[in-house]
């Protein structure tokens, strides 16, 4: 388990902050505890700290839990959510659930029962590296369409994995379409499988919604499954035919994403001495992946001496193009982007990165 | 009272984020300055340094740039090429704040 972990607590009432200092310093993985007692700084700190897991509480002043969760789920998907609350009210239960919180504890049953919650709290700081849906955690969402078909239910599946977002419709237990970035039936729904981790909710129906998928959801499941299994096969065997099919697959879909975003080019820079730049796009790929690197080191200090938080992205703007450069993931992402792109590049570049490492 | 101010008197401990612009040459050295003189003259030499050479490096890499803008966390450094040297915005930002998010021209 990583020991790096960190806490943010946030509660109005600081005896009550005291408290769960106190108890949450008994938690095997020995995480860093950080505790504020007003949304703003709870939000500053969740800008400049890699914060793991933030424990809320719901009523406070000026800004109460509820606003707190859905800037944090908007602005920090990957950080995890508690809320500790002194209302243990059903409403407020399903509306916490609701903006996809992982966990809602009443106060009153921590005081009773502190080993249990922890407990909790420890299987959702060790969770990063699982598999899983957060909710349905070590399902797959193969079985989480299953369980929503086979209960004949109407939904929509909103399925979100960092900053890439797909739906999944389903009427009266029949998956009837699916969309990924503007792509629609079985193509988007084979993208959407391929995830391994990712949180979704479920949205009101949409029963007027034009289907695009007439398959049966077995016939559906089990072409994806076969899908998957070849792949693996693939990878086994190992055959020059297979890495090169593989390879060109994975280029077509990495241009796909690179047209769709109307991106220039991309160039994937991993950490010195761990590979070559993957680059598309460009033929300078060598002399701006080393500016890139370069900037990214210098930028990243520059920051440290100021304490001004970690480096976010560098945006640059030329007479030809657009760049923007971003740390992801332990690598550095060069985009290029036309003279006339809007300002969502930072967003877009999200979005190429992620689809980059699927 | 004062002997002991002068006894107990340390630095603070948080550096306030520096808000303002300044210009600097093609080396980097400041020429005007509207950021607080409270603030170390020593880190804004450091910001006006880091601009200019990120400039200069990206023209060699065939990637010319006349405007530059480093997002962190906390500050926004947003700068324009000007004769060489630059231009320099430095944004301050709170989760909440007001203060804009970007130099409109």
């Amino acid at each position: 388990m990583n020991h790096s972990h960190k806490i943010l607590l946030l509660d109005d009432d600081t005896d009550w902050l005291a408290l769960c200092r106190d108890l949450l310093s008994a938690l095997p993985s020995q995480p860093e505890l950080l505790t504020t007692t007003t949304a703003k700084r709870a939000l500053s700190l969740l800008e400049t700290e890699s914060v793991r897991l933030l424990v809320c509480d719901l009523k406070m002043p000026r800004m109460d839990g509820l606003q707190m969760l859905s800037i944090v789920r908007r602005r920090f998907p990957d950080v995890r959510t508690v809320v500790l609350s002194g209302m243990d009210d059903e409403d407020y239960r399903s509306r916490a659930y609701a903006l996809g919180v992982d966990l809602f504890w009443p106060k009153s049953e921590m005081q009773r029962d502190v080993n249990q919650f922890n407990e909790c709290l420890e299987s959702l700081l060790g969770r990063e590296g699982e598999t899983g849906f957060r909710g349905v955690q070590s399902k797959s969402l193969l079985d989480i369409i299953q369980m929503e078909c086979l209960s004949a239910s109407s939904t929509v599946l909103r399925i979100q994995r960092g900053p890439l977002a797909a739906k999944l419709w389903i009427q009266e237990g029949e998956l009837t379409d699916a969309e990924i970035d503007g792509v629609r039936g079985e193509p988007a729904l084979q993208r959407i499988l391929a995830w391994k981790t990712g949180s979704f909710e479920n949205l009101p129906p949409e029963p007027g919604r034009e289907r695009t998928i007439h398959k049966s959801v077995n016939a559906l499941l089990l072409e994806s499954a076969q899908t998957f299994d070849e792949a693996a096969n693939l990878n086994l065997t190992g055959s020059a035919d297979a890495d090169d099919s593989a390879r060109h697959q994975r280029t077509m879909w990495k241009l796909s994403q690179l047209t769709r975003e109307s991106a220039e080019f991309v160039i994937a820079i991993p950490p010195v001495g761990q590979g070559d730049p993957d680059a598309l796009g460009t033929q300078n790929s060598a002399e701006f992946s080393q500016w890139a690197t370069h900037a990214e080191k210098m930028a990243r200090e520059l920051g440290d001496r100021l304490g001004a938080g970690p480096l976010l992205y560098i945006s640059g703007q030329g007479l030809e193009r657009k760049v923007i450069l971003m740390p992801r993931g332990g690598k550095i992402f060069l985009t290029g982007w036309p003279v006339d792109a809007d300002d969502n590049m930072a967003e877009k570049t999200k979005k190429i990165s992620a689809a980059w490492e699927s | 009272m004062g002997i002991l101010k002068n006894i107990f008197r340390r630095a603070a401990a948080v550096q306030s984020l520096p808000a303002g612009s300044l210009t600097v040459d093609r080396h980097g050295a400041i020429i005007t300055c509207t950021v607080s003189s409270a603030y170390p003259q020593s880190l804004l030499a450091t910001i006006g340094h880091a601009v200019v050479t990120l400039l200069r490096e990206a023209r060699t890499a065939q990637m010319p740039l006349s405007e530059i803008s480093l997002h962190f966390g906390s500050l926004h450094i947003t700068a324009r090429e000007l004769r060489g040297g630059a231009v320099i915005f430095l944004l301050p930002q709170t989760a909440l704040a007001s203060t804009p998010k970007t130099i409109r021209p």
